[in-house]
């Protein structure tokens, strides 16, 4: 029968909250098993993906530069103070770029795309839902969970380690600026310090671990949005529960991940 | 005409004036306790317009979705050109889909596409064998016959109820489908835009020998475009035949829905 997102209805309020919790989650298994299947099934929508990933992430650009430049100075400022009093004032270059590149700049730019883009597709695909256009594609032959679910999901998935290096590096060269203002390092001297005894796998892991939240953030936002019903209300709660759900799931998966990165790479 | 003998022939795809198009056969379906169709049967030909009218709530959107197969009935089925679309898999469905144009109440046009863009929409999905060229004149063509030339870029938004409606009618008519399903074409448009509709539908129909269904509360329209009315009540069919058979009905309902005699 159809592939419609009567699949996933919003449901009446039900009196038990676990049924209704393990029924979310059922529902959302069943969204994702239809997407992956369509995704995989030619013919591909390249076109879409391509301006997706414009949407996602070329646009998420400056607001991602400009999170992790201002972290990198938060944190220069912020570990200045401590490591001096402590007389460990040359290790705050490797502080920087290990605190940066290895945590604050994946999950800041993880809870700064579950805002920009969770809301964003989550009311997009509400809208859609709400105005019978995704019923128009479907009745069209078109398949939506290829076409609007698995293109966004996607590219959420290439856009958020990208994102993360542009993040990560802002973050490096403002800690530097930050550093430099105070007392004058060069750069190179400041990356050289920074990284010394680091391998490449010590940011490899964290970096790629974030196309686990671009999948987080793209799935929730677009199952929240495509089960949307009852107009601007509705709407409106799609993009509330998108950015929610996926800045919460976000950081519950930043734990399991970074406690797996930790197992693998010792 | 038997369902087996419908299905037989029309799974090819092809179907002439004399073998429906569309067989509805006994369909249920509720939302909870609320049973909005209740054994409803029809069927329709190519050529033949068929006008389904009631309240509101009756079930006449819901018929027009389980026909394209965005919902299930919850008995019967919906045999479209040999498809059973309840039991149809990926395939067959969107096949059958590829022969249907669906104008929905909101003519629910892609928002973030421009006129033109929505138009070639499913050209663009199913119609790899044309080039650019072949679809960008098939959509200025399809503009031209629903009276739209000079919109071709502009957005949704910027173009009224009834220009959206003949968009989304151009849409529906993009893949020069067998079937035509149209829900409340008149709906919310001044009476003059629904005489143009009206027109629109009925010259369409002229031309593409289409077996439409058009569910409507617009009695006029539905006396301008449709070879049959039904009018429905509580998910039947109370009444189904021409118009002239509906002014000689002696049925409390028909002659309410007529006269607004109550």
């Amino acid at each position: 029968m159809s592939s419609t997102p009567q699949v996933a209805p919003s449901q009446p309020a039900t009196p038990n909250p676990i049924t209704a919790f393990l029924a979310w989650f059922g529902e959302l298994g069943i969204f994702l098993w239809r997407v992956l299947t369509a995704a995989i099934t030619p013919p591909y929508e390249f076109g879409e993906f391509i301006r997706q990933l414009d949407e996602i992430g070329s646009k998420s650009l400056p607001l991602v530069a400009a999170a992790g430049g201002a972290i990198g100075v938060v944190l220069a400022l912020e570990t200045r103070s401590s490591l001096v009093r402590f007389g460990a004032k040359s290790l705050l270059p490797t502080t920087i770029i290990f605190s940066v590149l290895t945590e604050m700049g994946p999950i800041i730019t993880g809870l700064i795309v579950s805002g920009r883009v969770g809301a964003g597709i989550g009311a997009e695909l509400a809208a859609m839902s709400v105005t019978e256009q995704i019923d128009a594609i479907e009745a069209s032959a078109v398949n939506p969970y290829k076409l609007l679910a698995a293109t966004r999901i996607l590219a959420c998935i290439v856009a958020m380690p990208l994102l993360t290096l542009v993040a990560s590096s802002c973050g490096v060269v403002m800690g530097w600026v930050a550093d430099t203002l105070i007392e004058p390092i060069s750069l190179v001297h400041f990356i050289d310090v920074g990284f010394k005894g680091a391998h490449f796998k010590d940011f490899l892991a964290p970096t790629f671990k974030t196309a686990v939240y671009g999948l987080i953030i793209g799935s929730i936002a677009s199952f929240t949005g495509m089960r949307t019903k009852g107009g601007a209300a509705g709407v409106g709660d799609a993009a509330t529960t998108s950015v929610v759900l996926s800045s919460l799931f976000v950081i519950l998966a930043d734990v399991i991940l970074v406690k797996l990165i930790l197992l693998i790479f010792p | 005409m038997p369902v087996s003998e419908v299905s037989n022939t029309a799974n090819t795809g092809v179907v002439d004036g004399t073998q429906p198009a569309i067989v509805i056969e006994d369909v249920t379906k509720s939302f909870g306790t609320q049973r909005v169709l209740d054994g409803v049967s029809f069927h329709v030909r190519r050529g033949e317009t068929l006008a389904v009218l009631g309240r509101s709530g009756t079930g006449k959107s819901v018929l027009l979705r389980i026909i394209v197969g965005l919902q299930a009935p919850d008995s019967g089925s919906a045999l479209i050109l040999g498809t059973n679309m309840a039991e149809a898999d990926e395939k067959a469905l969107a096949a059958a889909r590829t022969q249907m144009g669906f104008l929905f109440q909101h003519a629910a046009l892609y928002d973030s596409l421009t006129v033109e863009d929505n138009v070639a929409f499913p050209l663009v999905h199913h119609r790899q064998d044309m080039s650019l060229s072949e679809k960008q004149e098939r959509v200025r063509n399809l503009l031209h016959e629903v009276g739209l030339d000079g919109h071709m870029n502009k957005m949704p938004s910027d173009i009224s109820g009834g220009m959206q409606k003949r968009v989304g009618l151009a849409r529906a008519l993009a893949l020069d489908p067998v079937i035509l399903l149209l829900d409340e074409p008149t709906a919310g448009l001044d009476p003059i835009s629904s005489g143009e509709i009206d027109e629109l539908v009925l010259k369409l129909q002229e031309q593409h020998q289409l077996a439409s269904i058009v569910v409507t509360h617009d009695m006029v329209s539905a006396k301008t475009i449709a070879t049959r009315i039904a009018l429905m009540d509580k998910g039947k069919f109370v009444i189904e035949g021409s118009f002239d058979d509906l002014q000689r009905s002696d049925e409390k309902f028909v002659s309410q829905f007529l006269h607004r005699d109550f």
